[in-house]
Formats: structure tokens, sequence, C-alpha cells
């Protein structure tokens, strides 16, 4: 195993400036390791080995001449299949996209390629980001590198799985309700969901638009406030994309680097622990709290009573979004197209209804029919008027604890990895996982998920939450980075180590 | 149903008060779509005016087009409306193969305009009569699609081997006026919807915010009509009938579906909600897709954009460039013109009130300028069935070929001679006079020798002349003009001829 690909994104950009490596051989190593583990963990979707190592070509081109685009100019980065690549497939993990090659890029995706990142491939996820296990994409499961009989989170557990086995330092995830931090908390990597409209989401094929953000997922703080910087701010291509400068993340991960959080208010947040979490995970995220109170913070116990109602809203606004997103696919311009059995010169509307019923798995059906019921006349005022009346009431919780402390946190997720097919016949379970994810995104508030060390019981990993104002998404990375320092200082090294993830990853 | 089977008009009259409702969609001439920067032009070739957000691909985002908001806005306030101080795009949801996303981005309960009014004047018997319109709401959204069905014998989707969709007009901003039901029209109802049809395209050219091209598409009507016994005051159960491209054919559509509703009910029928096709050229309406109220688009708010809330200071400046309304406008200009009230009428239904205006603005008297537009060029356009504004002149040039006539280089006849040249592309009208050599012959000296030629070929003429009978003179102005292919102040001629026999 090559020890490059050991190093943090911070580490091997330091190491490209000094001249020690190149990018191509970065690229390299990175692809020789997908090559290696990824049949076992399966979160490539698709692998761009000629087009990375063509970008790494150009970016140590370019080095040579003293034409540096960005902090991470050559170090590569794996992106989520929910984004557009131009001339790379896009699937979505749908089967009604198998086959797409967008015509154009992505915003993050073209912010990536101009600050010089190689984009190794694009990285599994549930279809349309739909599910918490990343068992609903149409492509098959993506394994969680720390025991493969194990779920990597979802939506996004390719990017996880990705990042924590090594094969790429960087991901792109989105995050509708926890599709970046509950992976990250899961595998033990770092992940961010920014401030709504931090990040643009052109490019972004839509779940649930007033929901959906899209951030990194890496293995340190540092490294993901770095890709931030390089994704995040304004677009004009997206309207609801904030016309402000970019939080100044990377400065605040680096003085929380220093683990001194002298003044800093933390809210924990009553109504996100106990009852339903995991008694390993309770225990981690207690000892990680008490880490803070050393390091200087005032600890604040705060009450979000809406919250509870969190998850119901959810999923309400969440599926109506996305019914009416997800019309689109039917068969008339591009992707999947089915003809109906037994029908001699169908019609377009049995071509699109075929197409669907082939081309959409059974969670995007449950989603569709739920999101298409609620909106209903008849039933809107009753479920998505209401849900929108809790989701200002959630917001409203927030803005009151945000008055008590700088900034809140709890548990990400309330379990560890479960197994693979664990919860798959029951919904409702899993959607239980994204219990302390999903105030963030109906409030359009950032957070971040960093490891927070192994459970007792299971030896799995167990996700810190930090959670901030609109716009303050700086002080998540200064509290994540503090206390990475600190559980590292602990650890006596990152949670993540090669030689301690399942052995068929760590051969 | 055949036209056997309608209700004359006048029987459906006397027992049913016919209520209507139009619903007029304009698409606005701005450069750019209404979400996207695609162009916005009529006529490219099919689906070369397309990107990923008008073609609705995965992942692609709508952004507002400003100036559309702009237009919408004046239009808006051209028919008294409130404008919102906040309002939101909503998603329509219904699935159809030219709808790029099987949705439209358009308004629901929050319209940019509301509760506005217009005054329409239809002529009668008793002099002019007017009717107020009230303007339910008017907003904003994109066109869809355009499908061509190929292989069939009519052109429909029934019968039609396979379907073609043209993405070029998905996406053209769209703005939809609504009026609140039209009551009390009674027998002039076909009437008052062609005169506000007309009066609405004549707000709007004013406007400038579109073409309002009805064979174009850019000003497209739908006519819903109801009856209910006359007197009752009650709303009927209504069709929708879609597809009404001329000013003529929404007074046809109109009237035909009184007949029908009329003839259904009479019978002891319903009206079966739904929506009906126009047909120009058999001037009746066929069932389209039944509409009942429990069709369910499933409207919410666009979460892809932000609401749109037109600061008053904005909204006050708009206003306050808005051009003079029509009516007004007409009364100033027949009252500065000294026009008739059927010249006028004649002027502004021929499409010709700005082009008379520029051309006495170029300085023209009035007379001349409405005699050039209503009479030679309205006939031209006529025969090339085109509108008398598409016309390859200017009001400057019609005034230019007045100022010839009226300083008497050329006379009325050779005018039409310069109408046709500068209509073939052949210049400005002093380059055809010149090309065409159709100045008048002032030159005294050629003209006195045709004069005395046409006397001495004509002994006998001249002969009455001299004998007093003036009138006999015709005879010989003819034979001068003949010679001098007509390039000659007749008058002049007449002039020389008595002086030379008296």
């Amino acid at each position: 195993m090559n020890t490059l690909i050991t190093r943090s994104a911070s580490d091997l950009a330091t190491a490209l400036g000094a001249g020690e490596t190149t990018s191509v051989e970065i690229t390299q190593a990175f692809l020789d390791r997908i090559a290696a583990v990824d049949a076992d963990v399966h979160a490539f979707l698709h692998v761009d080995a000629e087009g990375a190592l063509a970008a790494a070509r150009d970016s140590d081109e370019r080095r040579a001449t003293g034409d540096i685009r960005s902090r991470l100019d050559g170090v590569p980065v794996a992106v989520k299949d929910v984004l557009a690549t131009e001339g790379l497939p896009t699937t979505c993990g749908s089967k009604i996209l198998e086959g797409w090659i967008p015509p154009y890029d992505a915003t993050v995706v073209r912010r990536l390629r101009q600050a010089g990142l190689p984009i190794l491939g694009k990285t599994n996820m549930d279809e349309f980001a739909m599910g918490s296990s990343t068992e609903h994409s149409a492509y098959g499961p993506t394994r969680n590198p720390w025991d493969l009989d194990r779920i990597p989170g979802g939506s996004g557990g390719g990017s996880a799985a990705a990042v924590a086995a090594f094969m790429a330092p960087l991901a792109i995830g989105t995050d509708t309700g926890g599709s970046i931090r509950q992976p990250g908390a899961v595998t033990g990597t770092v992940g961010v969901k920014p401030t709504y409209g931090g990040i643009s989401r052109y490019g972004l094929v839509a779940m649930a638009n007033s929901l959906d953000q899209a951030g990194p997922v890496t293995r340190t703080v540092l490294d993901a406030a770095l890709l931030h910087e390089i994704v995040g701010g304004h677009d004009p291509l997206d309207s609801t994309s904030i016309d402000q400068p970019v939080p100044l993340v990377a400065e605040s991960a680096y003085s929380g680097v220093t683990g001194d959080l002298a003044g800093l208010r933390v809210g924990v947040v009553a109504e996100l622990g106990g009852e339903g979490y995991q008694a390993g995970v309770q225990q981690r995220f207690d000892e990680a709290v008490e880490l803070l109170v050393k390091a200087g913070a005032e600890i604040v116990q705060v009450s979000c009573p809406n919250f509870v109602h969190a998850l119901a809203a959810y999923y309400l606004i969440m599926p109506s979004e996305a019914s009416s997103n997800l019309a689109r696919f039917d068969a008339m311009r591009y992707g999947l197209r089915v003809l109906p059995e037994g029908v001699e010169a169908p019609s377009a509307e049995e071509v699109m209804r075929a197409t669907r019923d082939a081309g959409f798995g059974d969670e995007v059906k449950r989603r569709i029919i739920l999101g298409t019921y609620a909106l209903s006349s008849g039933y809107y005022d009753a479920y998505y008027g209401q849900a929108q009346k809790v989701r200002t009431l959630i917001s409203r919780d927030f803005e009151r604890a945000f008055e008590q402390a700088d900034v809140l946190v709890s548990p990400t997720a309330p379990t560890t990895a479960f197994r693979l097919g664990e919860k798959l016949d029951d919904p409702l379970a899993m959607y239980l996982n994204d219990i302390a994810t999903i105030p963030a995104n109906l409030a359009g508030v950032p957070g971040l998920s960093v490891p927070a060390g192994l459970a007792p019981e299971d030896d799995l990993p167990v996700g810190f939450q930090v959670l901030a104002p609109a716009l303050a998404d700086d002080r998540l990375y200064r509290v994540g980075a503090a206390l990475e320092t600190l559980l590292e200082q602990q650890w006596g090294g990152p949670l993540l180590d090669p030689d301690k993830l399942d052995k068929a990853v760590a051969r | 149903m055949t036209t056997a089977e309608l209700l004359s008009f006048d029987d459906a009259l006397a027992a049913y008060d016919p209520a209507l409702g139009l619903e007029v969609h304009v698409e606005l001439n701005t450069n750019t779509k209404m979400f996207c920067g695609c162009p916005a032009t009529f006529g490219g070739e099919p689906n070369t005016q397309t990107c990923p957000t008008c073609l609705g691909l995965p992942g692609s985002m709508p952004v507002v087009n400003g100036k559309a908001v702009e237009s919408a806005i004046r239009i808006g306030l051209a028919l008294n409306c409130e404008i919102a101080e906040w309002c939101r795009f909503a998603r329509k949801n219904y699935f159809y193969p030219d709808m790029p996303k099987n949705f439209q981005t358009s308004q629901y309960d929050e319209p940019i305009a509301f509760e506005g009014w217009t005054d329409v004047e239809v002529p009668g018997e008793n002099g002019v009569e007017t009717f107020r319109i009230e303007i339910e709401r008017a907003h904003m959204e994109e066109d869809t699609g355009k499908s061509l069905h190929v292989g069939g014998a009519t052109g429909r989707i029934h019968g039609a081997e396979y379907s073609l969709v043209d993405y070029n007009r998905a996406g053209i901003p769209l703005i939809e006026i609504v009026t609140k039901p039209i009551m009390g029209t009674r027998e002039k109802a076909p009437a008052v919807a062609r005169a506000y049809v007309a009066h609405l395209r004549e707000l709007i050219l004013g406007l400038g915010v579109s073409d309002v091209r009805m064979e174009q598409g850019s000003l497209r009507c739908d006519v819903n009509l109801s009856l209910a016994p006359t007197g009752s005051g009650q709303l009927g159960t209504r069709t929708e009938t879609k597809n009404v491209n001329s000013l003529r054919s929404v007074e046809r559509a109109a009237r035909y579906e009184i007949g029908r509703h009329a003839a259904i009910l009479a019978a002891g029928g319903s009206i079966l909600q739904e929506t009906r096709h126009w047909h120009e050229d058999t001037g009746i309406t066929t069932s389209g897709r039944e509409k009942s109220d429990a069709e369910d688009y499933r409207y919410f708010p666009e979460p892809d954009l932000v609401p749109v809330a037109p600061s008053r200071e904005w909204v006050e400046e708009l206003r306050g460039s808005l051009p003079e309304p029509p009516r007004e406008r007409r009364a100033r200009l027949q009252a500065d013109w000294g026009f008739s009230d059927l010249e006028m009428r004649d002027t502004v239904g021929a499409g010709a009130l700005g082009l008379v205006e520029e051309t006495i603005a170029a300085g023209a008297s009035p007379q001349a300028a409405r005699k050039w537009w209503l009479s030679e060029l309205a006939r031209r356009a006529n025969e090339q069935n085109t509108e008398i504004s598409a016309l390859p002149i200017t009001p400057a040039d019609v005034a230019r070929i007045q100022a010839l006539v009226d300083d008497g280089s050329i006379n009325d006849k050779l005018a039409r001679q310069v109408f046709d040249g500068v209509l073939a592309g052949e210049g400005t009208p002093d380059e055809v006079v010149a090309a065409r050599r159709l100045a008048i012959v002032s030159d005294e000296g050629a003209l006195g020798e045709a004069v005395d030629r046409a006397i001495e070929a004509n002994p006998d003429v001249a002969e009455k002349i001299r004998d007093g009978k003036v009138a006999a003179a015709g005879a010989l102005i003819g034979a001068v003009m003949k010679e001098m292919r007509g390039q000659a102040d007749a008058g002049r001629v007449r002039e020389l001829i008595l002086e030379r026999l008296s």
C-alpha cells in the first residue's frame, strides 16, 4: 500500500507544494487503491482513471510554471453521482438514468475542475439520495470499510466509504436530511452540510430542493474546510445561493486545532439524545462534551421542543418536492426507455408508465406516492401546509437555542452502522437514522459530523454533530477541529487507520 | 354537433344570459427566456434555442428574467391591477411530452398582478357602448414546447405515426391575463369578447412588451362561456374553448358556444365542464379532454426560486413611464387630427393609428396620412395577406411621398408608382422618383410644344374650345398627358390650352 493515500489532503497539498510528489503520483496511488479494494467496498459507480490522470498531468504541468489554481490543486476528489459531470455518467444510483451523460457540469464540479482537483470518479448512493444505508442504489450497496457486512450510511455511503477506505482523500456529498453527516458518523469520517445556499445546487439532481445541500466529505476537519472554500460561494445560476463571501472556514479550522474553546457556549440539545440512542453512542458523545469543557467551553442545556415533529414534517416536504422533481424522468428525452410489453404502437403515456415502473426502485416509488398524495388538493393544507408550519417552528427553536449557545451539539446518528439488510424492510426504522440530522436541513442551518471514537459495545465509529446558526459555518470548523485535536491526542492518532479496517479492505 | 342542432342566437338569448371569461396568454418579446439565457426569438431551427434549464435536464435550475417581471408589472399596471409586494412562482404538475420537467413553472395563488379593470368599447346602433371588464389576475409563467404530429391526415395526435417536439418555445415568458366572469353583455357577448382581445392587443402593443401576433401564437385566447337562465344572475357550467387564434374567431367561437349551450339546456340536458377545440375552417367547437375541478395540478411554491418582491419605488417608476392609455390617446389624436368617428374607427381597426401618427409627425397632413395608409397601403397589405405594419415602408417614406405631391413634383397617380417602387425595395421615395423618372414635367417649353402638337392634331376639338366649349379641353389634356406619359401637371396643361385657344 502506497503511504501517500493515508495522508490528509492538506498534507498532500503541502507535499505537492514542496515538490516531494506529483499530482500524477498521488492520483495513481488512489486509483491503485480503488482497483485493490473497491470490488469489496463498492464505493464507486464509475471510475474515470483516464480523466483523473489527465487532470493530474495538467496540474503538474501548471505547477511547474507557477500556475497554481487553489490550495488543493492536484489533490484528487471523488464526487457523489448526484452531481452532473460533463462527459461522465451521472446515474443518481438509479436505473432510470443508466447511460445518461450530462452535457454540462454542476457548478460544484466546475469549481473543482477549475481549482485543479482531478476527479477520480462518481460515488455510489441510495437511488436519488433516498435512503440512509446506500442499499437503495440500483447498482448494489456500498459496504462499510469498518465491517463489510455493515452499511456505510446513506444516501452518500459511497463518498464516505471511499474516503474511509483511503480510496480518495476528499469527496463531495449531498445532504437533504443527513446524507453527508450520518455516513460520516458511521464510517469515522468528517462530513459537513453547509448553510443552505452556501454551495450552489446548480447541477445537483434535486431530491428536495429546499433541503438539498452539497458539502465536503473528508478524513480531517481542515480538509473539509479547504474543500468547502473551493466549492462554496455565490452562483448566479442558483437563485437560492447566498450572495455573500464564503465564511472563513479554513481559518477557523486552523484556530480550532489549538484546542482552545475558551468562552464558547455549547448547547446540548435535550431532544437529540437519551432514549432511542445506542448506549455506546451516547457514552462517546458525553465524553466528547466533557473534552469540550476541558477546552474551556461552557455547556448549556437547551430544549428544542418542536424537533420531535421534525421527522414527520421532513417526510411530507421531502417527498412532495421529490414527486415533482422526478416527474421529468419520462423516457422522452434522456435515460432509460422501456416499451410496454404486448402493446403494438404504445402512446407516449404508455411508454412513460412502463419506463417509470421499470426504472424507479421501491423507495423512490414510495416517496413519489407519498409526495403526490401530500400535495393533492384537499390534502395539501393538512399535510404540506402543516409541515411548512412545523418547519417555521423548528427554525424558531433554533433561533431561541442560538440565543443561549454559540453552537449546538448532539450525536450525529442514534446508532452505529447496522447490518446490511437489517432495516431494508422497515422504512420507518430506516428513517429514524436521520432523526438528529433532519432539523438542520429544515431550518437551513449548517452542521458537521466529526468522529467521536468507537462505541464500546461494537467497536464501530460514532459521530459527534455540531450545529451553528445560518452563515456561521466557521463555528463548526473551529469546534470540530478542536474536538478532533483533543480526541486524537487521546487516541494517539487518527481514528481511521488502514490497519484497523476490515481485513478485506486493509489488505 | 352540427350547426342545425344549435339554437338560433336570438332564441338562445331570449332564454339565457351568457357569462364570458377570457384567458389570454401573451408571449413577451424579451431577448431571453423566462428562466434561462436562451434566445426567445420566434422561428429558429427546431431545438437550437435550448439549454439544460429549458430542456429540464436533471440538476438544472431556473433563474428569473428580470425584464419579464418588469413587463408583467407594466401589463398589470396598464390593466389597473394591484401589484404584489411579494409573490412566488409555483409548480403546476402534469405530464405532457412537450413539458420538459413535467411541471410548468407558473404562479398560483400569488400572482404578480391582480384585481384590475379595463374599459372596452363596442360600437352599436346607438353609438359606442363601454363595458368595464374586471381583471382577476395577470401572472407570469413559462411556455411549453411545441408538438408536431407526423403521419396522420389531420396533423393532430390521433392517427399520427409519430410526434416530434420542438423545445425552442419551452421557457418563453408568458403572461396569462384572466378576467372575472363578464356578465350582462347579453347579445353583445361575442362582440365584447372580440373587442376585449383587440383592446388588450392594442394596449400591450403600446407597452412594447410583446408582438401580440395572434397568427404566430404570441397572443392566444381561451374563451370560457356559460349560460344561465335569463335574469337569474347565476353562473352556469362553463366550457373552455381553446385554439381561438384570431379576433374574428373569438367572436365566432363565443357565438357558437352560446348556441350550442342553449340547445343542450333547452333540451333539458346539462353542460359538461370540458375543454373544447375551436375549428377555424368549419366554425365549430369539438370536445377536448374532460375538465373538472377535480383535475389536480398539485401546485406548490417553486423551491428553486426566491420570491419576487418588486419595491414600491420601482412599481411607481414603471407606472410613471406607462404610455398614455389607448382610449385617452385615441380621443386626443381624434381631436388633434379632426377625424370623424368613422375615420377614427377605420384607422384603429386597420391597426394604423401609430403609423398615421408617425406619418403626421413626419410632416404629412392628417387626412393625407390617413388616406395613404387606409386606402393604398391597407389594400396592398390585404393583397399580401400581411399586417399593415409589416409592409416594408416607413411613416417617413409616406410623409415624403405626400410632400412630393404637395410641392407638385408628382401627382397622386405617380405617387402610387412611388409606393410600388418603395415597397419593391427600390429605395427611398426620392430614389424611386429619380430611377423611374416619375417627376412631373414642368418645363414650360416642352409642355408648350406638346400642347401645340395636340391642338394641331385635333383641329375640331380646338375649334369647339374656341367657340367657348371649355369642357372639350379634357380631350386635349388627355392627349398631352398621354404624350408626357402622365408626368405633367394636368392643371398647368389646361391653362396652357386655354391660353392658346381663347
